[in-house]
C-alpha cells in the first residue's frame, strides 16, 4: 500500500505523469492508428456484414465506459478509509471521460442496432443499463460542481459513487431480467472470430491508453489549478 | 417516550399539515393517474397494460415531491442541528424520518392505488399485486429518498440534483414493481418479482440510514 | 482497407465519425484546461 500513499503527495503523482502521461499518449495514437487500419483491413463478418466494424468501436467505449465508474469507486472508497487526498481528485477527474465514453457507448449502440435490429433504441438489458449509467455519471457531476465547499463536495460525493456502484449490478441484473421479461431481439453470440482479435485489442488498448493520459492531464490541471488558488490567496 | 418515538411523531404531525406533503403526494398521484389516460387514450385495453407502470412511476415522483421535507425543513431553521445533538443516534434519527416519510406518502400512496387502478380497467389479481408491489417497494423510495435528500442538503438548487441522482439508483424497484403487476396481468406469477423487490427494499431501508446520517454529518459541518 | 461498406456505410461513417469528433473534442478540451491551468499559475508566480 505503500507506494500508493507515495503518489498521495501532487509532487510524486506530478513527477509520476510527466512520463507515465506521454507514454499513455503514444500508446493512444499508436494503438488508436493500427487498430483503424486493421479494422478497416478485416474482412465483413458473414452474418454481420461490416457492422462488426461497430464493435471495434462500440465495445471499448462500453468498457471504458464501465472502468471509468470503477475507478471513480475505488478512488472513492480510498478517500473514504483512507482519506487519500489524491483520490478525491482523481475520481472527479475520471467522472466527465467516463460520460463520454458511457454516450459513445449508447450512440455506436444505437447505430449499430437500427441495422442489427431495425430500430436506434431498443429497450434491452445493454442499452437501458448504460442510459442510467449515464444518468449516474451526470448526477454525480452535477454534485461535484454543486457543492461549493470542495471537501465537503469530495465527501458528498465519495458517498455517492460507492452507493451507485453498489446498485450498478442491480440495474444491470434488474434491467436484464426485464428486458427477457418482455422478449424481443436475439442476444447476439459472444465469439469472436479470430480475424477480429487484433482490431478489437488495439481499439481496445487505444481507448484506455486515451483514458489514462487524458485522466493524468485532468488531475494535473486540478493540482495546478488548486497551486493558483493557493498563490492567490496568500498573495 | 422514547426520542425515536417522539422524532417520529413530530415528523408525521408535520407531514400531516396542509403544507406538509402527504396530501401534495396524494394529489400528484391522482393527478397523474388522471392525466395518463387523457394523454394516451382511453383505450382499456392499452391502459390496463400500462397500468403498473404508469402507477409505480407516478408513485415514485409523487414520493420524491415531498423529499425535501425530510431534512431540508429542519436543516434551513436550525433543527436538524439540534436533533443531531439529541442522545438519539443519527443512524436511528434517520430511520425515523425514513419512518414517518413512508407513513406519510408511501402507505397513503399504496392505500389510494386500488382506486386508481380501477380507473385503469385493472382486473383484481393484478390490482392485487400492485397494492402489494407499492407495500413492499415504496419503502425502498423513501429510503433512497433520503440518501439523496441528505446528500443535496446544504444545497440552494438542490431540488433539481435531487431526482437526477436517485433516478437510476430506483430503477430496480421502478423495474421490479411494475413487473410484478405486468406478470399478473399475463396470468402469470409475480411472485418473483416481489421477492427480489422486497430484498431490495430489505437491503435499502437497512443501509441507507447509515449513508443519510454520514451525508447529515457531513452536511451539519461536523 | 476496405471502405466498400454496403448497405451499413450510413450507420458506420456516422458511428465512427461521432466517435472521432467526442474522443477529439474530450481530448481538445482536457488539452486546453491544462494549458489554461498553467497560464495562469505562471502568471500568479510571476507577481511574486
Amino acid at each position: 500500500m505503500n507506494w500508493l500513499f507515495k503518489y498521495a503527495n501532487p509532487h510524486n503523482f506530478m513527477r509520476l505523469s510527466n512520463w507515465l502521461l506521454p507514454v499513455c499518449a503514444v500508446g493512444a495514437v499508436l494503438c488508436l492508428a493500427v487498430g483503424l487500419y486493421f479494422s478497416f483491413s478485416a474482412p465483413p463478418d458473414y452474418q454481420q456484414g461490416a457492422t462488426v466494424l461497430l464493435l471495434f468501436i462500440h465495445v471499448p467505449a462500453d468498457l471504458m465506459a464501465m472502468g471509468a465508474y470503477v475507478i471513480i469507486a475505488v478512488c472513492s472508497l480510498m478517500s473514504v478509509i483512507w482519506r487519500h487526498p489524491l483520490s478525491d481528485t482523481a475520481a472527479r477527474a475520471a467522472a466527465p471521460l467516463g460520460a463520454v465514453f458511457t454516450f459513445l457507448g449508447l450512440v455506436t449502440g444505437a447505430l449499430w442496432g437500427k441495422p442489427m435490429w431495425g430500430t436506434y433504441w431498443v429497450w434491452d438489458a445493454r442499452l437501458t443499463s448504460f442510459l442510467l449509467l449515464l444518468f449516474l455519471y451526470l448526477g454525480y457531476m452535477a454534485l461535484w460542481n454543486a457543492i461549493e465547499d470542495e471537501t465537503r463536495a469530495a465527501r458528498a460525493c465519495a458517498i455517492l459513487a460507492l452507493i451507485s456502484v453498489v446498485n450498478i449490478p442491480i440495474i444491470k441484473f434488474s434491467v436484464d431480467w426485464w428486458s427477457t421479461l418482455h422478449q424481443g431481439e436475439t442476444i447476439m453470440a459472444g465469439k469472436l472470430a479470430p480475424v477480429y482479435l487484433a482490431p478489437f485489442f488495439l481499439m481496445m488498448a487505444g481507448y484506455a491508453f486515451l483514458f489514462g493520459a487524458l485522466w493524468m492531464l485532468r488531475i494535473r490541471t486540478f493540482i495546478v489549478e488548486r497551486r493558483a488558488r493557493t498563490l492567490m490567496v496568500s498573495a | 417516550m422514547s426520542p425515536f418515538l417522539t422524532l417520529l411523531g413530530r415528523d408525521l404531525k408535520l407531514a400531516a399539515r396542509s403544507g406538509g406533503g402527504a396530501a401534495l403526494a396524494l394529489s400528484f398521484f391522482a393527478l397523474v393517474a388522471t392525466l395518463m389516460p387523457l394523454g394516451v387514450g382511453a383505450d382499456l385495453t392499452l391502459l390496463a397494460r400500462i397500468a403498473g407502470g404508469v402507477l409505480w412511476v407516478g408513485a415514485v415522483l409523487a414520493a420524491l415531491l415531498s423529499l425535501d421535507r425530510l431534512f431540508q425543513g429542519d436543516y434551513d431553521d436550525g433543527s436538524l442541528d439540534l436533533i443531531a445533538l439529541s442522545p438519539l443516534p443519527l443512524e436511528l434519527t434517520s430511520f425515523a424520518k425514513i419512518l414517518a416519510h413512508w407513513l406519510s406518502t408511501g402507505l397513503p400512496l399504496t392505500l389510494l392505488s386500488p382506486l386508481l387502478a380501477l380507473m385503469f380497467n385493472l382486473p383484481p389479481q393484478p390490482t392485487l399485486m400492485l397494492v402489494v408491489s407499492l407495500a413492499i417497494g415504496t419503502p425502498a423510495v423513501s429510503a433512497v429518498g433520503a440518501i439523496g435528500a441528505s446528500l443535496t442538503l446544504s444545497l440552494k438548487r438542490g431540488g433539481l440534483i435531487l431526482p437526477l441522482i436517485i433516478l437510476p439508483l430506483l430503477a430496480p424497484v421502478v423495474i421490479f414493481g411494475a413487473g410484478s403487476v405486468a406478470y399478473a396481468l399475463d396470468g402469470l406469477s409475480g411472485t418473483g418479482a416481489l421477492g427480489l423487490l422486497a430484498a431490495f427494499s430489505v437491503a435499502a431501508v437497512l443501509l441507507s440510514p447509515f449513508a443519510a446520517a454520514a451525508s447529515v454529518r457531513l452536511n451539519l459541518g461536523s | 482497407m476496405n471502405f466498400d461498406l454496403g448497405p451499413y456505410a450510413a450507420y458506420i461513417w456516422p458511428a465512427y465519425a461521432i466517435s472521432a469528433v467526442a474522443l477529439g473534442g474530450m481530448t481538445a478540451w482536457t488539452v486546453l484546461g491544462w494549458r489554461r491551468a498553467k497560464a495562469r499559475l505562471a502568471a500568479l508566480e510571476k507577481k511574486e
